[in-house]
């Protein structure tokens, strides 16, 4: 056996053959356990739609409710709010949401004040940063952060800024406005969130 | 009794013949340069934290409930109810931030007497990548007990890869296992925090000791005892500046190790938390995923990099660039080795431009954790009153953060133009006989 000649051509196709083949099964086998980090069957039931009365919340009033688990802040802007919101377009990254934040809403919000009705208020309260939840600062007064604050969300963990439309302020980490969830009025005072209004038909 | 000893020794020995050499090739056969000084200590003090934490980790599981529901019950658990159950957390928490003062302190020296020159750039590799595990595995350990900061650490972190074009969504989903962290997230971080991350680092660090013994310590003098005169007390072939690693550092490092028992042992009884710095007042709130805490922020050691993250605006529609500089930090150390061509190890003999720009980095490094654990907060309006805060910490942040890229950038074109006016190197250790 030993002065046989070796075939080195039948040994290099023999190694390259069982790598590939060892390499595909090993591939093959990572599969189903990188699958098993998806979210579960169960994680994405839980995703159901929500249904909230507005009739408790007063003017310049927010709630937040809970919906996948995501904090959605639900605000009745008073008049002196929305008349605000044209009064910083000029220091927003994307005041019209049609350019980074093209797809932070549903087109039936993609306007001025970012809903369906412009006291009502729906957005997703999660930092398009890091997903922290902003704070509510309703108060048109000099504020630590912004001397010239005309009220908003402000995130505390890395300092985004946000109108009362949910429209990100130039210069900070954030890059998006705050997202608008699929939602619609069931009547005036009750929306559901999670279902779109052609959905709902 | 010493004869039944020596033959179980024997018949040991009989059948694992290689055993003794590897013994004596680390421990009594291994010279190291005979003038090692307290920067030393580190390395032997983070085997022996690496060690607290395993043996203190494996009780602490015992008691522990790795579930969104149980977890920062069972933690309290054992904090009132199990017998000594405080003291073992308390001995893990705190060994978790004294690891970080260690192997901060080791890194340290790896710089200043440029031990991660040639030959031992392996060296350094090995002992970033155990950075880079531990940094993973300190972050999801602190995650497990499910507080308030823990919840929202977790957030924060873990969004970080949604900033990543394209598939930063999905991958943040596929992390957390559901679309927020939950019972799904908390329970593979446990697996990752006790099993995975563990194994890997101890194969790090074995294989981090067997690069060094391969090519040999360095020392202050950043003088290679290899290249020296021959012939010591113990071997006429080893290094004449060498010393037997076994006996001789290995009681000196028991003097490093009494007395950072005696520190680690007052903060473990006295200030566990040590003010918020190593336990966060916040966590010891349960999680609440709608409300986040008033100052999210991590535990001090990742603060440096979290101000650079912080820092970086996002441009162009996407939040990626303050991930890419927070990561970045950490690229450049593992580049260390190739963007500083000096030839010359030591500060001791290298040039004033080094001496400064290390100075500056250091400042630069403890001024960014400040400004990441929002001391800067505090401190501008305390003392200049009635001003913007986010724009003087921006101001101040974004300066720290140029002086901390700025010094990779100035050592590679002060040694690469030859700028450097280093000193003569001696050709021994200078405290040989």
């Amino acid at each position: 056996m030993a002065n046989e000649v070796v075939d080195h051509g039948r040994r290099r196709f023999l190694t390259a053959t069982t790598a590939v083949v060892g390499g595909i099964g090993i591939v093959s086998a990572a599969v189903p356990f990188i699958k098993s980090w998806e979210p579960s069957a169960r994680a994405k039931a839980a995703g159901a739609p929500v249904t909230q009365s507005l009739a408790k919340i007063e003017a310049g009033q927010m709630l937040t409710v809970s919906w996948r688990s995501l904090p959605v802040f639900v605000l009745n802007r008073t008049k002196a709010q929305l008349d605000t919101l044209p009064m910083v377009d000029s220091r927003l990254v994307d005041p019209k949401s049609d350019g980074a934040s093209a797809d932070q809403q549903p087109k039936y919000a993609q306007n001025e004040v970012r809903s369906i009705k412009p006291e009502w208020l729906v957005v997703i309260g999660i930092c398009t940063h890091l997903g922290c939840v902003p704070d509510f600062v309703p108060e048109i007064k000099p504020e630590p952060f912004d001397p010239e604050w005309k009220g908003g969300f402000y995130c505390p963990c890395h300092k985004s800024r946000y109108d009362l439309a949910g429209r990100v302020y130039a210069g900070v980490p954030a890059p998006k406005n705050l997202p608008v969830p699929p939602y619609h009025f069931i009547d005036d005072s009750t929306i559901q969130i999670g279902v779109d209004p052609k959905e709902a038909g | 009794m010493a004869n039944v000893f020596t033959s179980i020794g024997e018949w040991v020995n009989e059948r694992a013949p290689g055993m003794m050499p590897v013994y004596r090739k680390h421990m009594t056969e291994y010279y190291a340069p005979k003038n090692f000084n307290l920067w030393y200590y580190f390395g032997s003090l983070a085997l022996l934290v690496l060690v607290n934490q395993i043996v203190t980790g494996i009780f602490l599981t015992m008691n522990y409930n790795p579930s969104a529901a149980g977890a920062f019950a069972s933690v309290e658990y054992i904090m009132r109810d199990v017998e000594w159950g405080w003291l073992i957390r308390y001995m893990h928490s705190t060994g978790a931030s004294l690891f970080f003062v260690v192997v901060f302190l080791h890194m340290f020296r790896g710089i200043m007497y440029g031990s991660y020159k040639k030959p031992r750039e392996l060296v350094w590799l090995l002992g970033m990548l155990i950075f880079l595990v531990l940094m993973a595995e300190a972050f999801m350990g602190y995650v497990l007990p499910w507080g308030n900061m823990s919840f929202w650490g977790a957030k924060v972190i873990i969004s970080l890869f949604g900033t990543i074009p394209v598939i930063g969504g999905d991958l943040v989903e596929w992390i957390m296992g559901d679309f927020l962290p939950a019972d799904a997230t908390l329970n593979r971080f446990f697996a990752l925090h006790v099993i995975a991350l563990p194994i890997v680092l101890l194969l790090l660090v074995v294989l981090h000791l067997a690069a060094l013994h391969e090519v040999g310590s360095n020392n202050p003098d950043g003088v290679e005892i290899k290249k020296g005169p021959k012939g010591n007390r113990w071997d006429a072939l080893k290094p004449a500046d060498g010393i037997p690693f076994h006996p001789y550092y290995t009681v000196k490092d028991l003097v490093g190790v009494g007395a950072f028992l005696l520190i680690a042992a007052f903060i473990i009884f006295f200030a566990p938390t040590f003010g918020g710095w190593f336990l966060e007042h916040d966590n010891f709130i349960p999680a609440n995923n709608l409300a986040t805490p008033s100052h999210i922020k991590p535990v001090w050691y990742f603060t440096p990099f979290y101000a650079i993250l912080r820092m970086i605006p996002s441009l162009f529609g996407t939040a990626v660039w303050g991930v890419l500089g927070m990561f970045g930090a950490i690229a450049l150390l593992f580049l260390l080795p190739w963007l500083d061509r000096g030839q010359v190890k030591s500060i001791r003999y290298r040039g004033t431009g080094f001496k400064v720009a290390l100075g500056l980095f250091v400042v630069s490094y403890i001024m960014l954790g400040a400004v990441g654990a929002g001391v800067t907060a505090e401190v501008i309006p305390a003392w200049f009153g009635d001003v913007d805060v986010t724009f003087w910490e921006n101001l101040f942040g974004r300066v720290m953060t140029l002086i901390y890229f700025g010094f990779f950038a100035f050592l590679w074109a002060y040694t690469y133009y030859g700028w450097e006016k280093t000193k003569p190197v001696p050709e021994r250790v200078t405290t040989h006989d």
